[in-house]
């Protein structure tokens, strides 16, 4: 529209006294992370038709994707999102520590750790699983090689680490320096580290490097589908980690802007059967119970850790593994 | 004007163009690269510089530094032939030669370092190919040799090319029937002339590969101890929301960098008034 229309459309609207021709548009920003563009695509055209039939005003819902810690970083220095959808909490809470611009208590501001679709780790074999790959420890034995991101650069592959981590230590019931161990082991079946998730599938798809590839689940169905039929294959390990990636409104920017109520109600959104069948159909676990008995054959049932619940929270997990001279680090340490 | 004369410009305006130029700077370059001194001056500036003595930080450097020569090197030597060709010879095509070797500043480097591995991957053209030697190129330092090599390939020719250009042939005729011989007049009488230029070359040739990040990135495999680059460790600590910790490999790359340019500089200037002796 350009500025002598919109002038005009001024005019017949003071001179007519209808306010609906000047109906209020609200724009909002959603910075998510690199995996969930189609899937906010999709909900954000069903939500944009579900804001109409309730408002006079017209709302549009903009996206922005990166790297999760990426996003984080430019939302800390001003990029000026409504929302943050990211892959991992400890993210949104640097955005709310160090920035101040999202209220302490975020996670408990929304159902579900603030997290309205969820996934896991789970393991994508070649055809046929030709080295017969099953569980956390197959990934150790000599001759076995591992397709995993850098879980310093990537956000998401935090959780593969964790979700390895997790099996040594409750699983198999090693001892924190036997965990080490294992962990040294796995990444020594490591050939290739790739900067982020998507990068890593390349690796393993295109380059095709590697037995098994660790990935979320959401992708590695997405890979499994998308590529050339039967060429690959899910193995779903006996235990893995809840990977929840979470929502929150960025309170400092909605209430410069005026848009607290469209911003909250876009998360509550994420929680109905609409948009969480759209995470369903994007390869993300549902919340919804009946969604979940719907789809139950493409979800399995796995047993799964929780980084709250099992592993004391991200602050404590990123200082203790993945800090500079913390447990990643040590592996990578030349040995004396 | 008679005092203008004395000065010997032959242009008025000098306080206002070098005032514009100093602002210029100082926006553009200056300021934005203070900002990462004054940042580590805000914080624990001890545990940020202690953060530089690690072996993997140690590592990274060694790398970048080492491949990043070896790199520049290479293109010294492959860039004064190309240039070579491109003055010298007039050959169908020459245009569309003179035009590719441009791309590499054009390409995003993401884009070349994917094309790059999809090539050098072991599955790839020449990957394929290269382990039929047992030699891997992508995911080790080779493949990083190579990434460097095609970024910094069009700084040596286009800083040689022009050199060549103005370069008299009579000059190089005079030598040879003189029966100074091929060699000796490619190292007595040409090369002397194009020592600056190609020391340009190879100095922006090397800092572009000691700041490169978007190709490597995707060819190098990323593993510590054995393919990290300087950069990569630096978006590490970016991801650790550890803004200290980057910026004081960040200054440390600058203070190389800035040493190393100088020094070229410097040198290169030498060089050019050896080189106008020579003439």
């Amino acid at each position: 529209m350009t500025l002598r229309n919109r002038l005009l459309l001024l005019l017949v609207a003071v001179l007519t006294g209808q306010a609906e021709a000047l109906a209020e548009r609200i724009k909002l920003l959603n910075a998510s992370y690199d995996p969930t563009r189609e899937l906010y695509q999709e909900i954000n055209s069903t939500f944009v038709a579900e804001w109409k039939k309730g408002h006079s005003s017209h709302i549009d819902v903009l996206q922005s994707h990166g790297g999760s810690g990426k996003q984080a970083r430019s939302v800390l220095e001003g990029l000026e999102a409504d929302v943050v959808t990211l892959a991992l909490a400890y993210d949104i809470d640097q955005i709310a520590k160090r920035g101040g611009l999202i209220a302490l208590n975020w996670q408990s501001r929304l159902p579900n750790n603030s997290s309205p679709y969820f996934s896991t780790i789970v393991f994508l074999v070649r055809k046929g699983n030709p080295k017969g790959i099953k569980d956390w420890e197959d990934l150790v034995k000599p001759g076995i090689s591992v397709i995993t991101p850098n879980p310093k650069t990537s956000g998401g592959a935090r959780w593969n680490y964790i979700a390895a981590w997790g099996y040594a230590e409750r699983k198999l019931g090693l001892s924190e320096s036997q965990a080490e161990g294992f962990m040294k082991k796995l990444f020594a079946n490591v050939p290739v580290l790739d900067t982020g998730a998507r990068g890593s599938t390349t690796t393993f798809v295109q380059r095709e490097i590697g037995d098994v590839l660790l990935a979320w689940e959401s992708e590695a169905l997405l890979a499994k589908e998308e590529l050339q039929a039967g060429a690959y294959e899910i193995v779903t390990p006996s235990m893995s980690i809840m990977a929840e990636p979470p929502v929150a409104v960025v309170d400092k920017v909605v209430d410069k802007k005026g848009t607290r109520l469209a911003a909250e109600s876009y998360l509550r959104y994420l929680y109905g059967e609409t948009a969480q069948e759209s995470a369903a159909r994007h390869h993300f676990r549902p919340r919804s119970e009946s969604l979940t008995v719907k789809y139950a054959e493409k979800f399995p049932l796995i047993e799964m850790l929780e980084i709250d619940r099992d592993f004391g929270g991200w602050d404590k997990v990123q200082a203790k593994h993945f800090a500079d001279g913390g447990v990643f680090d040590r592996i990578y340490a030349p040995s004396s | 004007m008679n005092a203008r004369h004395k000065q010997g410009r032959i242009l008025p305006g000098f306080n206002i163009t070098f005032g514009i130029t100093v602002l210029y700077l100082s926006l553009m370059v200056i300021l934005p690269l203070s900002m990462i001194v004054l940042h580590l001056a805000s914080g624990d500036t001890q545990a940020a510089l202690t953060s530089l003595i690690s072996p993997r930080v140690l590592h990274a450097l060694r790398l970048s530094f080492s491949l990043s020569l070896v790199a520049a090197f290479t293109n010294v030597i492959f860039g004064l032939l190309l240039a070579w060709i491109l003055v010298r010879y007039r050959f169908p095509g020459r245009r569309l030669i003179d035009g590719v070797v441009d791309l590499p500043f054009a390409l995003p480097t993401a884009v070349a370092g994917i094309a790059l591995t999809t090539l050098y991957a072991p599955n790839g053209w020449l990957g394929s190919l290269l382990s039929l030697w047992g030699i891997k190129a992508a995911f080790t330092p080779l493949g990083i040799y190579v990434a460097l090599i095609f970024v910094g390939l069009p700084f040596v020719v286009r800083s040689v090319q022009p050199v060549l250009e103005d370069f008299d042939s009579e000059v190089e005729e005079a030598s040879l029937s003189l029966g100074a011989g091929r060699v000796r007049t490619f190292f007595a009488v040409i090369l002397p002339v194009l020592w600056p230029s190609l020391l340009a070359g190879f100095s922006m040739a090397f800092a572009r590969g000691l700041g490169e990040y978007g190709s490597v990135v995707f060819i190098s495999g990323n593993m510590p101890m054995k393919t990290e680059i300087v950069p990569l460790l630096i978006m590490n600590r970016l991801e650790q929301f550890d803004y200290m910790g980057a910026t004081s490999l960040g200054l440390l790359m600058l203070v190389v960098s800035f040493a190393l340019m100088f020094v070229a500089n410097v040198l290169q200037a030498r060089l050019g008034e050896r080189a106008a002796g020579v003439r």
